[in-house]
């Protein structure tokens, strides 16, 4: 598995997509942090965060596009299930791989905390939520992201795909609340990622939430290996 | 050492290979030939653990490539037909790769030091695949299903798209190979197949249609017990000469000076028609055993297929 986690790293970075997504959040997190925190002279970074959702609804689906649509078209998937390792882990691999690539790209929040606390007294224990909250967040994006990766040849779908099941559950909240129906409206908030990393942001950390992120992460990673599995019997 | 039981593979409504069983001992070269389309590949794909089969099973030493495919897969070295290779990676950096994911225990640089040696790629070692010629990128592969040193070998036409030096190479490679693998190896070449291969498997329309030693086949196949020849004289004499060996049944004469001799299985004429021409002061152009050659038996056999 830590080969598929490698390769999948290098691959990031033998190609622009790496550093193309770095420079993307990057830009957009120093813009929002530049907006929200030294302008208006708050050391609070949470609309920084709630910021940067879109952007991270946008960069996942390039990040995770090619996972497996390009093995898949490139044939290189042969190499992978005729080596002995478990489909479960080269899924594994596969997640673990974008979701250190994600976490390089919220590495940079460490800065701007830092920047803060050199002026001002942040607080670092709503920090360290937030930044729970955006992993588990991201993580969970992946895992869907990976899964619709995995169900097509073309990277191009799969990232199209993927940015757009990205918006539907950004917009789900607001969704739910123009529906009248009730047990959708609560449907729908209570799969929303916006109300459980809202959570998060308010500096608790709800087990609901935790439980339900890391339930979508095992829900979609499953799905993908069943998706993988399935194409060497039809 | 790899054992092919029943095996069928279903697309739909079409059977892709139909109830194929055969086995391959260890230190064995068998060749799987067939048309194209014929199922080579996805009969290998099965093989590899690629492909999931319809019905029946594939044994790697002993190892049941769907119940256990840990330990059948770490047995396999896999050439695919279009061999699988990440394009942005250097040639060492994607063997490393193959290597920690095959989890070989061996001296990881100079094991992959000594299998590009082997195929010789040592001097591209440092660039990148996406820039190399298909007679490189095939031998990085095959170097890929080399790692580890694993007994059996899949090969899926591996010569497809090298020049004739770099194919006279690697048939030499797999012969060496031979010796301490067990290697399967398709091909649509006949040539290379009865160049290489202790045995043949023929495969038509997902069905085998023949299994044979290779220099068994057209034997096998049926038309042996000719010869042809090539004689400077008058047909008569020639004929006469020939008509009055022990052992022959029929002589016709072809285009030119060339003649076909029909004579009875289990001897062998040639001797003594070389000293009956010599007699008749018929010099002997050319003879050869006209038994059918592998392209005219592949030929025969893939056409009565399709019948």
């Amino acid at each position: 598995m830590s080969a598929i986690i490698k390769r999948e790293l290098s691959s990031y970075f033998n190609s622009a997509i790496g550093y193309i997504v770095l420079a993307v959040f990057y830009f957009f997190s120093g813009l929002f942090f530049y907006m929200y925190c030294l302008m208006s002279n708050t050391a609070s970074m949470s609309y920084v965060f709630l910021s940067m959702l879109m952007i991270v609804m946008l960069t996942i689906p390039i990040i995770t596009m090619r996972s497996f649509s390009e093995e898949k078209k490139q044939r290189t998937d042969q190499a992978l299930l005729t080596a002995p390792v478990s489909i479960t882990e080269i899924v594994l691999g596969k997640f673990l791989g974008a979701f250190l690539l994600y976490c390089l790209c919220n590495a940079i929040y460490v800065v701007y905390v830092i920047i803060l606390a050199c002026y001002a007294s942040p607080d670092w224990a709503v920090f360290l939520t937030t930044m729970l909250g955006m992993l588990l967040m991201g993580g969970a994006l992946i895992a869907i992201d990976l899964f619709i990766s995995a169900l097509t040849e073309s990277q191009i779908i799969a990232a199209v795909l993927s940015i757009g099941i990205g918006l539907l559950i950004y917009m789900l909240d607001s969704l739910a609340g123009m529906l009248s129906v009730d047990w959708i409206t609560s449907l729908f908030h209570n799969i929303s990622f916006d109300a459980h990393f809202t959570n998060f942001i308010n500096g608790i950390i709800n087990l609901t939430s935790v439980l339900f992120f890391v339930s979508v992460i095992a829900v979609f990673l499953f799905l993908c290996v069943r998706v993988i599995e399935k194409r060497r019997w039809s | 050492m790899i054992e092919v039981k029943n095996v069928t593979k279903r697309y739909g409504g079409v059977k892709a290979v139909d109830d194929i069983s055969f086995t391959a001992e260890s230190g064995e070269v068998l060749g799987l030939l067939g048309p194209n389309g014929a199922g080579k590949s996805t009969t290998m794909n099965i093989i590899t653990g690629y492909l999931g089969a319809t019905e029946g099973t594939v044994l790697i030493d002993g190892e049941d490539i769907l119940e256990r495919p840990k330990q059948a897969k770490a047995k396999i070295g896999y050439l695919p037909e279009q061999p699988p290779l990440y394009q942005e990676m250097t040639v060492r950096r994607y063997l490393e790769f193959i290597f920690d994911l095959k989890k070989v225990r061996l001296p990881k640089r100079e094991h992959i030091d000594e299998v590009m040696a082997i195929v010789k790629i040592s001097d591209v070692e440092g660039r990148v695949i996406r820039n190399l010629s298909k007679g490189y990128k095939q031998r990085v592969g095959f170097a890929g299903a080399l790692l580890g040193n694993p007994p059996v070998l899949i090969l899926d036409e591996p010569t497809v798209g090298l020049d004739p030096k770099q194919i006279i190479d690697i048939r030499k490679l797999i012969k060496s190979l031979g010796k301490k693998h067990t290697i399967i190896f398709s091909s649509h070449v006949l040539s290379e197949v009865s160049a290489v291969c202790d045995r043949i498997v023929m495969i038509n329309n997902g069905k085998i249609v023949a299994d044979a030693a290779t220099d068994k086949l057209s034997e096998a196949v049926g038309g042996g017990n000719l010869l042809a020849l090539e004689v400077e004289g008058s047909a008569s004499a020639v004929k006469d000469a020939i008509t009055s060996v022990e052992g022959v049944r029929r002589v016709t004469k072809g285009f030119g000076l060339s003649y076909t001799v029909e004579y009875e299985s289990g001897t062998d004429v040639r001797r003594a028609i070389f000293r009956a021409l010599a007699k008749a002061d018929c010099p002997i152009l050319m003879m050869r055993s006209g038994a059918l050659t592998l392209e005219e038996s592949f030929i025969k056999l893939t056409e009565g297929g399709e019948d």
